[in-house]
């Protein structure tokens, strides 16, 4: 996911540094506070750990295929998310001036779609929540895989982004995106097997190595802070990248519009009319707009609208999920 | 060559390239970091249809390898990783981009064309750059400079230890990878099975070694903070080297030196 310094123009390069370098003050600062000289040697060598672990191919069971580390997840496991955060730094700029891997200019960029997603986006919402009260062979696995998946398709996503911005390429920006993710769901998921089972190996072997585990401060990212933060990342994307939304039907349409000539199926009688007249009435955005206005405000609208909507129905069936998965729990105690 | 050796080379080839006594590595590492990163945002700020300009960029790394004695065969080896990815990403503008941008006789160049030689050509000198930087310029005088433009010790810090170290743990990688290939021969990479445990041995003695690089670091009066070896002081040679450059680059930027040269004999 490396991106080469012909990928990007000098004003979203500067953009990236800008951003990756508030990044990196916040965890210098942070480093220096906690004051402890031995983390220093210490970074070093886990970098080092995860350039050399990067050349080990891991054979990918029924595929034939191989994959290998990126180490993001993995380092702020160990060391938490501001020494690695800075210890991704000096991995990703020995790869790019030793080996060419990225660019002096792209260097910006790189951190913040492989370190910055990984290292804060990793630790700070998914690894330190899911391990606050306590560490399992199960909630490593989880945290892994789920760490591992969204980081990279965050930073996936950036690259497309950056790529869109820079103006380099003529492929579409969804066609790049559509190729991009999928992709990068593979690599995810083969990286959080190997960040798993590592993980879960140094969990049995020296369980004190692991960073966050059953650290009960409240407060500074409970579960609830987490959901605002996520809520407004999902607002953000809904409303500021629904103004590129592509006006082109979505594959499904496409597909229906390559039968039957139009993007929308034709149905009418009983039970349809009763069901369109409800939805006439409940539909205050129809087709993602304010109703009688095409303009890109109701769009962004919409996209902010439907973002909070999905996202409280997200909330209320997992509460609902775990009442039920609680009664249940009642139910074989009451049994026992 | 398997790929934990070649890096193994390619890292002390590099070490040794930058320590040779020649002119261009006693330039003063800030002056080359600077010239670095001023050409790829020259280069890199080129118009996507602009491949004359470009063009002319090339005169930057044609004349250092040639003053500087650099092999083009170690630079062109580095393009391995950065040029398919340019190219992935390249060959696709002559499908979507059929502008008509220049014509030679009857002969009509899609601006798509144009377009993907620019980024191949951005691609190669970006990288061209950053090897030239790299080859002359050893790891001890590139974190001087970094010190120098004010990046925080700690980076550097960990940017040099993480050099120092890699050679060692690229070293402990290949013996435990050997071993394992020897009691698994013919098959490719590591067993499942073996992901956590393998990876995690080389995790939990990479930890030893950093505790007892720690304890060496303390006897020899380590107190969080790593002494950089100052380079000599920037010459005059070194101002003029530099001050050539960025006028020449700039010239080159902002005019088409290319067009008004032919432009003298047609």
């Amino acid at each position: 996911m490396h991106m080469a310094d012909a990928l990007i123009v000098p004003a979203v390069a500067g953009t990236m540094y800008v951003a990756s370098t508030v990044a990196a003050g916040v965890s210098v600062r942070e480093v220096k506070l906690e004051n402890e000289t031995k983390k220093i040697p210490v970074m070093g060598v886990m970098g080092a750990f995860v350039f050399a672990a990067q050349m080990i191919n891991f054979t990918i069971p029924g595929t034939g295929s191989s994959g290998h580390l990126c180490g993001g997840m993995m380092l702020s496991a160990l060391l938490g998310p501001y020494a690695g955060f800075l210890t991704m730094i000096g991995v990703l700029l020995v790869q790019c001036l030793f080996f060419a891997d990225g660019g002096l200019l792209a260097l910006g960029c790189n951190v913040w779609n492989m370190a910055f997603y990984g290292c804060f986006i990793g630790a700070l919402l998914i690894w330190r929540p899911i391990m606050k009260k306590g560490v399992s062979k199960g909630k490593i696995i989880l945290a892994s895989m789920l760490g591992c998946v969204l980081t990279l398709q965050l930073g996936a996503f950036s690259v497309c982004l950056e790529t869109f911005f820079s103006g380099v390429t003529e492929l579409p920006f969804s066609v790049f995106l559509m190729t991009m993710q999928p992709i990068h769901l593979a690599i995810g998921a083969v990286e959080g097997l190997i960040t798993s089972a590592v993980l879960v190996f140094v969990h049995e072997a020296r369980p004190e190595m692991l960073w966050g585990v059953g650290e009960t401060e409240e407060g500074k990212f409970s579960f609830k802070n987490t959901l605002v933060i996520l809520g407004v990342l999902t607002a953000l994307v809904g409303g500021i990248l629904s103004l590129f939304a592509s006006a082109f039907p979505d594959g499904l349409e496409w597909s229906i519009e390559r039968i039957t000539g139009s993007t929308e199926l034709e149905s009418a009688g009983g039970i349809y009319d009763v069901f369109a007249s409800i939805q006439e009435k409940t539909a205050f955005l129809p087709d993602y707009a304010l109703k009688g206005s095409e303009s890109a405000v109701g769009t962004t609208i919409s996209g902010i609208v439907g973002a909070v909507i999905v996202l409280l129905l997200c909330v209320a069936v997992s509460y609902v999920f775990k009442f039920f998965r609680n009664q249940n729990k009642e139910t074989v105690k009451g049994n026992e | 060559m398997s790929k934990i050796n070649r890096a193994i080379y390619e890292l002390q080839s590099i070490d040794a390239t930058a320590k040779q006594n020649r002119w261009m590595n006693q330039i003063h590492p800030l002056v080359k970091l600077i010239l670095t990163i001023y050409y790829i945002v020259l280069t890199v700020s080129f118009h996507k249809y602009d491949v004359e300009g470009l063009l002319g960029m090339c005169i930057y790394p044609m004349v250092v390898f040639i003053i500087g004695d650099l092999k083009w065969k170690d630079a062109l080896y580095r393009l391995r990783i950065v040029l398919p990815l340019v190219c992935i990403v390249g060959i696709f503008n002559p499908f979507f981009d059929h502008r008509v941008v220049a014509t030679f006789g009857s002969v009509q160049v899609w601006g798509g064309v144009c377009s993907m030689i620019t980024l191949m050509l951005k691609g190669i000198l970006t990288v061209f750059a950053s090897y030239i930087l790299i080859a002359t310029t050893s790891i001890e005088g590139i974190c001087y400079a970094f010190r120098l433009l004010h990046v925080p010790k700690i980076m550097v810090t960990q940017f040099l230890l993480i050099y120092r170290y890699i050679t060692l743990l690229l070293t402990e990688t290949k013996r435990i990878t050997q071993a394992y290939a020897l009691r698994a021969p013919g098959q490719k990479g590591i067993h499942y099975k073996v992901w956590g445990s393998l990876v995690g041995q080389l995790l939990l003695r990479s930890m030893d070694r950093a505790d007892d690089v720690y304890e060496s670091m303390c006897l020899r009066g380590f107190n969080g903070e790593f002494p950089f070896g100052k380079p000599k002081k920037s010459a005059g040679g070194d101002v003029a080297y530099f001050i050539f450059w960025v006028i020449v680059l700039f010239v080159i930027r902002t005019y088409p030196v290319f067009r008004l040269v032919g432009g003298l004999f047609v």
